[in-house]
C-alpha cells in the first residue's frame, strides 16, 4: 500500500500537477484569450514548422533506424561495434553540443558552409538545419526499440519465407516488418515525442527567427520572455495535445494485445482445447 | 547439409543437383525446395491458414485456388480445425504439421526435414513417425530427413546416409546397412555391438550352446538380466575376453542358463560384421 501511495504522489507531483497547472494557466483568462494567442501568425507559423519538422525528421529516423537495426542484427563486419556506439552518441551529448557541431560543419564559416552557400542551400538558420538537429538528437530511439526485437525473432522466419519463394523485399514487408511492428511503433512514438519537444539543439541551429524558424518550443520560450504567459501556456497545451494524439495512435499499436485477447475470448467458448487424435486411421 | 541443398548456405566444394539440374548457384527462392526447420519457424503474426498460404500468395495464385489448396493441405496434415489460430496457440506436434503443410504448399521438388521430431516428446514422436510414413506414401515427394535418432532413421527411410564428423560413412538401404555396415562406426551407430574373437558382432547374432558340438568359444555366465522380451547374458570367456549375448525369452529358457554355468558361444549364420569401406560418394544421393 505505501508503495502505491509513494508511486502515485511521485507521478502526481512531477507530472500531473504541473501539467494540470499548465492547462489552468492557459485558460485562466478564458478560452478565447488562449485561442487568440495561439492563432497569431507567429504562433501558427511555429505550429506548422513544428509539425513539418516532426514529419520529416521522424520519417528519416524511422527509415535510418530500421536500416541500422537490420545491419546491427544481421551482419557481422569489422567496426560494427563503432556503428553501434555512434547510434547512442546523441543520448550522451547535450543537445546544445549537437546544435553547435552542426553549425561547425554546415554553418557559413563551417566546412561545407561555403560550398552550400555558393549553391544556394541554406542549412543553418533554416528548415534543413532544424530537421537535422531534431533527427540527430532523436536518432537512437528507433534503433534501440527495434534492435532487441530483431535479435529475439532471429532469422528462421525470414529464411523460411525465402524457401517459399519470397523475394528479399517481400520477406521484409510481409515477415520482418510485421514482426517488429510493436517495437517500431514504440520507437516512432519516442522519436516523435523527442522531436516535438526538442529545444536546445533547435535553438542553436535555427536562430529562432520569429515567424520563420521558430518552432513551438521556441515560441513558448519567447512568449515567456515577452511577458505573454497566456501565449506560452496555450502553446504548451497544443504541444501536450499533439503528444496525446501521437501516444494514442502509436501507443495503442505498441501495446497491441489483439492476439492474446482473441485467444482468450476463443478459449471462453470452448474451454477444453485438446489435441486431436493423430491417427484417426486413413 | 540441408541448408546447402535449400540454398541457405553455399557448399565449400561440389554442386547441388536436383533432377539432374545443377542448382548450386540458383537463389533460395527459385529452388522450389520445401524446408521444415528444426523449430518450425512459424510466421508468428499470421494464422495457420495464412502461414500455409504464404508460398502460394507470393506466387500470386488466384484467391480461390489458394483457398482450395490450403484447405486440402490442412486436412492432409489434420489441422483443418485449427486454421484460424495463431502458431502460439498450437502444440509442438501441431506446429510441426503446419510447417509441413506450408512447405508442401509450393509443391516442392524436394522436401527437407531438419530433425522434425527432435523437439517433441517420445510418444508424439512415435505417432508422428508413423503418420509421416503414411503421408509420404500419399504425396510421394523425395524427402531428406536429418535425425540423430538411428531408430527413427531405420524406421522412416528408404535410403539411409550416415554422416560422421562431416564425412559420409555409408549410404544405402537401411536393412542392408544394418546387416553389412561399411565400418565400425556405422555398425555401432545402427545398433548394439559386442566383441567376439576380436571382431565386432551384434549381440543378437550370437548363439549359445550347452556343449561344444558346434564348436565356439567356451565361457562362464557372469550375469543374466531379464529386460522384458529380451534376455541379456554377460559372459566371461576362457580366453580372457568378455562379451554379451542378446536372446529372446524363449531361447534363454530352453538353455536352462545359470550364473556361473559353462556355455559355448559362436556366431549365427546371419551374423553381421563390419567390412572395410569402399570410398563413399556424396553424389550418390
Amino acid at each position: 500500500m505505501p508503495l502505491r501511495i509513494i508511486a502515485l504522489s511521485y507521478i502526481g507531483l512531477l507530472i500531473a500537477l504541473p501539467v494540470g497547472f499548465v492547462f489552468y494557466k492557459a485558460f485562466q483568462h478564458g478560452f478565447l484569450a488562449a485561442w487568440n494567442s495561439v492563432t497569431t501568425p507567429d504562433a501558427l507559423s511555429a505550429l506548422w514548422l513544428t509539425l513539418g519538422v516532426v514529419v520529416i525528421a521522424v520519417t528519416m529516423d524511422t527509415i535510418f533506424g530500421v536500416g541500422v537495426s537490420l545491419i546491427l542484427a544481421r551482419h557481422r563486419f569489422p567496426g560494427v561495434w563503432l556503428l553501434d556506439a555512434f547510434v547512442d552518441l546523441p543520448l550522451a551529448l547535450s543537445p546544445v553540443v549537437v546544435g553547435i557541431s552542426l553549425i561547425l560543419v554546415y554553418g557559413r564559416t563551417g566546412w561545407f558552409g561555403n560550398w552550400l552557400a555558393a549553391h544556394g542551400i541554406e542549412v543553418i538558420f533554416s528548415l534543413p538545419g532544424i530537421v537535422m538537429a531534431s533527427a540527430t538528437v532523436a536518432l537512437p530511439y528507433v534503433v534501440r526499440s527495434v534492435l532487441p526485437v530483431l535479435q529475439e525473432i532471429g532469422t528462421d522466419q525470414e529464411q523460411a519465407a525465402a524457401t517459399l519463394g519470397a523475394s528479399t523485399f517481400t520477406v521484409f514487408r510481409r515477415i520482418t516488418l510485421p514482426s517488429i511492428r510493436r517495437g517500431l511503433a514504440y520507437g516512432v512514438t519516442l522519436t516523435t515525442a523527442r522531436v516535438l519537444g526538442e529545444f536546445g539543439a533547435v535553438l542553436v541551429v535555427s536562430g529562432a527567427i520569429l515567424g520563420k524558424t521558430q518552432t513551438m518550443t521556441l515560441f513558448i520560450q519567447s512568449s515567456i520572455e515577452n511577458l505573454d504567459p497566456t501565449g506560452a501556456f496555450a502553446g504548451a497545451v497544443i504541444l501536450i495535445l499533439i503528444s496525446i494524439v501521437v501516444l494514442a495512435l502509436l501507443g495503442s499499436e505498441a501495446k497491441d494485445e489483439r492476439r492474446t485477447s482473441r485467444w482468450r475470448s476463443r478459449s471462453h467458448q470452448s474451454p477444453s482445447v485438446t489435441e486431436m487424435p493423430l491417427l484417426s486411421t486413413t | 547439409m540441408l541448408r546447402v541443398i535449400a540454398g541457405l548456405e553455399m557448399p565449400d566444394a561440389g554442386i547441388v543437383e536436383i533432377d539432374d539440374q545443377d542448382l548450386t548457384n540458383v537463389a533460395v527462392r527459385e529452388r522450389g525446395v520445401g524446408f521444415c526447420f528444426q523449430h518450425y519457424a512459424p510466421f508468428r503474426h499470421l494464422t495457420v491458414r495464412k502461414n500455409v498460404a504464404f508460398g502460394l500468395e507470393v506466387r500470386k495464385r488466384p484467391k480461390a485456388e489458394i483457398k482450395e489448396k490450403v484447405d486440402e493441405l490442412l486436412e492432409l496434415v489434420r489441422i483443418g480445425h485449427l486454421a484460424d489460430r495463431y502458431p502460439s496457440q498450437l502444440s509442438g506436434g501441431q506446429r510441426q504439421r503446419m510447417a509441413l503443410a506450408r512447405a508442401l504448399a509450393i509443391e516442392p521438388r524436394v522436401l527437407l526435414l531438419d530433425e522434425p521430431f527432435g523437439a517433441l516428446d517420445a510418444q508424439v514422436r512415435q505417432q508422428l513417425r508413423v503418420w509421416l510414413r503414411q503421408l509420404h506414401k500419399k504425396i510421394s515427394v523425395t524427402t531428406v530427413l536429418v535425425t540423430h535418432d538411428q531408430e527413427e532413421a531405420l524406421e522412416v527411410a528408404d535410403r539411409l546416409a550416415i554422416i560422421h564428423e562431416g564425412r559420409l560413412e555409408q549410404i544405402g538401404d537401411p536393412a542392408e546397412m544394418y546387416d553389412h555396415p561399411a565400418n565400425e562406426f556405422v555398425m555401432k551407430f545402427l545398433g548394439p555391438t559386442t566383441e567376439l574373437n576380436g571382431e565386432w558382432v551384434r549381440p543378437h547374432d550370437l548363439v549359445l550352446h550347452p556343449d561344444d558340438t558346434f564348436g565356439g568359444q567356451p565361457g562362464v555366465v557372469e550375469r543374466i538380466a531379464h529386460l522384458g522380451f529380451e534376455v541379456r547374458i554377460d559372459l566371461k570367456l576362457h580366453n580372457g575376453g568378455t562379451t554379451w549375448v542378446q536372446l529372446s525369452r524363449g531361447a534363454a529358457a530352453e538353455l536352462h542358463l545359470t550364473t556361473g554355468g559353462l556355455v559355448w558361444v559362436s556366431r549365427s549364420q546371419l551374423a553381421t560384421a563390419a567390412t572395410e569401406p569402399p570410398t563413399p560418394q556424396l553424389s550418390a544421393l
